[in-house]
């Protein structure tokens, strides 16, 4: 009987490899991807970055426009989270099922989070560039719905952590429906809230930097404008900064997350 | 019991509050708005919206073609998933500080670290300069991403791992890769399947938005050519449904496997 559970394994084991494989060969064949030249051009690529991709005397000139450049895309981000969260909390006390108000309202609610989340950044950019063309407005309102969409869920999902018993404790001593929201839902979930808040904040900034290459804005901009003049220099200057901007609000949410949470 | 109501974990979430609307008051008071009447531009917004998504349309490329470019796209965020799991399940075990020693794991972690604050797009064009604009560079740009991302994610699970096991393991005397195997892999399993399909889930997005950017094809690249040189809105509505049926599919599949999951390890 033993063998035939190894075998059994065996064989599952065997059938998953030549699935996936099957499936990365017909992947490979579909986006025309070079296996030959994804494995040289990683080196190639190091050895380029190492003799090109530094900042050197001339590029560190360019360091207060490229610094005020970040200081705006991170208030864009700082800016869009902050005010979609604002409005996720009113979507996800609407949408969580243990405080909605009424049910039909409830999924109307998550369906349009989940309009909102699935319809990529990028692609907001594009359709706001239309209208509001390069203006900070493009990058903010692109970052405020994908932050919108993507903090109701986890909202919802930490308003539902926190479960229904002391709802329902609270109900059951006759509190209306605005006490229990604003004395129990809130204050027990606020530090995981403010936890996804600050990792949308990151999230944000590494997004914001797409954007402002598509639509011509903020940090983004100054790196595809240095990049397609070749200026490679400037280029890896503006990757360290924003690396260092990251790494610093990186910091800051990971001390405030011990100490809240 | 009276529970202190100015500890410091208090004034910890009032001083972030206060300082995130602080600095968004700040914001949106310097920000760049280049005199665009914002009324004007919203009401512009809205309708094409409204036109976007109730009179989508093809007008340079068909039904079959636009599903072949969703093909693509998915292609490219699947092999880059399957590069970015197999390379940050290598690397790491070699992370998980209870799997091997303090250093290893410390260098990986930063590295790693390193690599996770460079935005993807960069990534891909810095290798783009190397191997050319096109899927080479998008995958393996994309890839770098889904490594840091997954070694922490992989890592910290790995962490998790019962110590009394591993060490019930090693007095029977047991190799260290046959720990691996036998005992962390299999523990883990559930954990690391959950974040690989999240993984994969973000990929599409990211090689949507690799099309637009930085010219790896598929539909992000046809929605970039539809908004930026045509001007078609109507287009990029079509495009936007596209995406969204595909994206809102793997959200549904991701949750049906995680549930899938929780229930075989019960």
């Amino acid at each position: 009987m033993q063998v035939d559970i190894f075998l059994k394994k065996k064989l599952h084991n065997l059938s998953f490899i030549l699935l996936l494989g099957t499936a990365v060969l017909g992947a490979i064949i579909l986006t025309e991807y070079d296996v030959a030249k994804g494995f040289s051009s990683v080196p190639a690529a190091i050895q380029w970055a190492l003799s090109n991709f530094y900042p050197d005397s001339e590029s560190m000139e360019k360091f207060p426009d490229i610094f005020e450049k970040l200081v705006e895309t991170v208030l864009i981000s700082v800016a869009a989270t902050t005010s979609g969260a604002a409005l996720a909390l009113l979507f996800a006390i609407a949408g969580s099922s243990t405080t909605q108000f009424n049910r039909f309202l409830g999924q109307v609610s998550r369906t349009i989070a989940t309009v909102f989340r699935n319809i990529d950044m990028a692609v907001w950019s594009m359709i706001l560039l239309f209208s509001f063309g390069q203006s900070a407005f493009t990058g903010y309102f692109a970052l405020f719905f994908g932050s919108f969409g993507f903090l109701t869920r986890a909202f919802i999902e930490s308003i539902d952590e926190v479960g229904d018993s002391s709802v329902e404790a609270l109900r059951a001593t006759g509190a209306g429906y605005f006490s229990i929201i604003f004395q129990s839902v809130i204050p027990s979930s606020i530090s995981q809230m403010i936890s996804w808040i600050l990792f949308m904040i990151e999230t944000n900034i590494r997004s914001a930097t797409l954007i402002g290459i598509l639509t011509g804005t903020g940090i983004g901009f100054a790196f595809s404008m240095y990049y397609k003049s070749l200026d490679y220099n400037a280029a890896s200057l503006v990757v360290l900064v924003i690396v260092a901007a990251i790494f610093i609000i990186e910091w800051v949410s990971n001390y405030v997350r011990r100490v809240i949470l | 019991m009276r529970v202190k109501p100015y500890n410091k974990a208090f004034m910890v979430i009032h001083g972030t509050l206060l300082s995130l609307v602080l600095l968004t008051v700040y914001g949106f008071y310097s920000f760049d708005y280049k005199d665009v009447n914002f009324v004007e531009a919203s009401i512009q917004t809205l309708q094409n919206v409204k036109m976007m998504f109730i009179e989508p349309h093809f007008s340079h490329f068909t039904f079959q073609e636009a599903l072949y470019q969703v093909a693509i796209t998915l292609g490219l965020a699947f092999l880059t998933t399957v590069f970015g799991a197999a390379i940050a399940l290598f690397l790491g075990i070699f992370a998980a500080q209870n799997l091997t020693n303090k250093a290893v794991s410390a260098v990986i972690k930063g590295v790693v670290a390193f690599i996770r604050s460079v935005p993807t797009v960069l990534w891909v064009l810095i290798f783009a300069v190397a191997a050319g604009l096109g899927s080479v560079a998008a995958v393996i740009g994309m890839t770098f991403h889904s490594v840091g991302y997954l070694i922490k994610a992989y890592s910290e699970a790995f962490e998790e791992v019962d110590k009394g096991m591993i060490d019930a393991l090693k007095a029977s005397g047991a190799g260290w890769w046959q720990i691996i195997f036998q005992a962390v892999l299999p523990s883990t399993a559930t954990y690391l399947v959950s974040w690989t399909f999240l993984r994969f889930e973000i990929n599409f997005a990211v090689a949507v938005a690799m099309g637009a950017a930085a010219g790896a094809g598929g539909i992000g690249f046809e929605m970039f050519m539809a908004s930026g040189f045509y001007y078609d809105i109507q287009e990029v509505g079509m495009i936007t449904y596209f995406i969204l049926i595909f994206a809102i599919l793997l959200e549904l599949v991701a949750t049906r496997v995680k549930k899938n999951l929780k229930t075989a390890e019960v």
